[in-house]
């Protein structure tokens, strides 16, 4: 395993910050699109954005389980590494992002886009479920391919 | 209402996936008999005379943490087993050649290099063991 190990979180943080954000989609969804949709959606992506580009620490829901709800709970049984729930607010923002784009230009992709982030998100708060576990070795062995050379053609 | 069926449609699906992988994560599933083998050369480390684990990490993933200590205890208290943490990243031809899909994936190797065993997901201690007594059974017999 890599050296440098970053500073450990509590693992309740990103979990609590799953549920919120479960709540927020899920809200942005029933709405629909409008401006109380795209304030709400504009206030995930930022939240999404602070995770994902500062670090979990900016992550404001885990500033808010920080101030407000860790300090009623016991200590957490482990810690935990910030970099798999940093990588799966960057899963999130990507989404969010399709998924303003699609609230102002196309409503099939607005609801495709924030219902998948949606699943991942209520996935998160209900198993604890590791984004970055699935995602992240695809997404490597995608890159340390040029497009194509995996493809059935290639080994004709 | 299009919203609304969405909300209710990920909630389904989100809860589907969930309960299934719950189910099946960690699980020791046998390798099949037309295993490759890996050797010591493969690893850049010795391989165990009884069994080696294979663990498979990212460093984006929490489980394998868990999987890391849960192994390394096993192999700590049986001088034949070794237990080998590969950067998944850092080994995408180890990945490819074992098709190794998400972290942690485990793979449990006789004292030859065969791969026995295939476990993917969180490893759950008491299957390990019993799949590492079957792969001494079967050196034995």
């Amino acid at each position: 395993m890599p050296p440098v190990q970053p500073t450990p979180i509590d693992p309740r943080g990103p979990r609590f910050g799953a549920a919120v954000t479960s709540v927020v989609l899920a809200l942005v969804l029933i709405l629909g699109p409008g401006v109380p949709a795209l304030v709400l959606l504009v206030i995930q992506t930022v939240a999404f954005a602070l995770g994902s580009l500062i670090g979990i620490g900016a992550q404001p829901y885990g500033i808010v389980f920080r101030r407000l709800v860790r300090p009623r709970l016991g200590a957490p049984r482990d810690l935990e590494d910030p970099r798999p729930p940093r990588f799966a607010q960057t899963v999130g923002l990507v989404f969010a992002l399709a998924g303003l784009v699609g609230l102002i230009w196309a409503p099939v992709l607005f609801y495709v886009a924030v219902g998948f982030a949606l699943v991942a998100a209520l996935l998160n708060a209900m198993f604890d479920f590791c984004l970055g576990c699935e995602v992240y070795l695809l997404s490597r062995r995608v890159a340390g391919h040029p497009l194509g050379s995996s493809g059935s053609g290639a080994d004709a | 209402m299009t919203g609304l069926y969405v909300v209710v449609a990920a909630a389904v699906l989100a809860i589907a996936f969930g309960v299934c992988r719950h189910v099946t994560d960690g699980r020791v599933r046998g390798a099949g008999s037309r295993s490759p083998r890996l050797e010591a050369a493969d690893l850049g480390t010795g391989l165990g005379t009884d069994a080696t684990f294979v663990q498979f990490s990212s460093a984006v993933c929490a489980p394998c943490r868990a999987t890391h200590r849960v192994l390394s205890k096993i192999s700590a208290e049986d001088e034949g087993v070794v237990h080998v943490d590969v950067d998944a990243e850092a080994r995408l031809d180890l990945v490819e050649r074992y098709g190794i899909t998400r972290t942690p994936t485990v793979l449990l190797l006789d004292g030859t290099g065969v791969v026995r065993h295939r476990i993917v997901g969180a490893a759950r201690a008491p299957e390990v063991l019993e799949a590492l007594e079957e792969v001494a059974a079967r050196r034995a017999a």
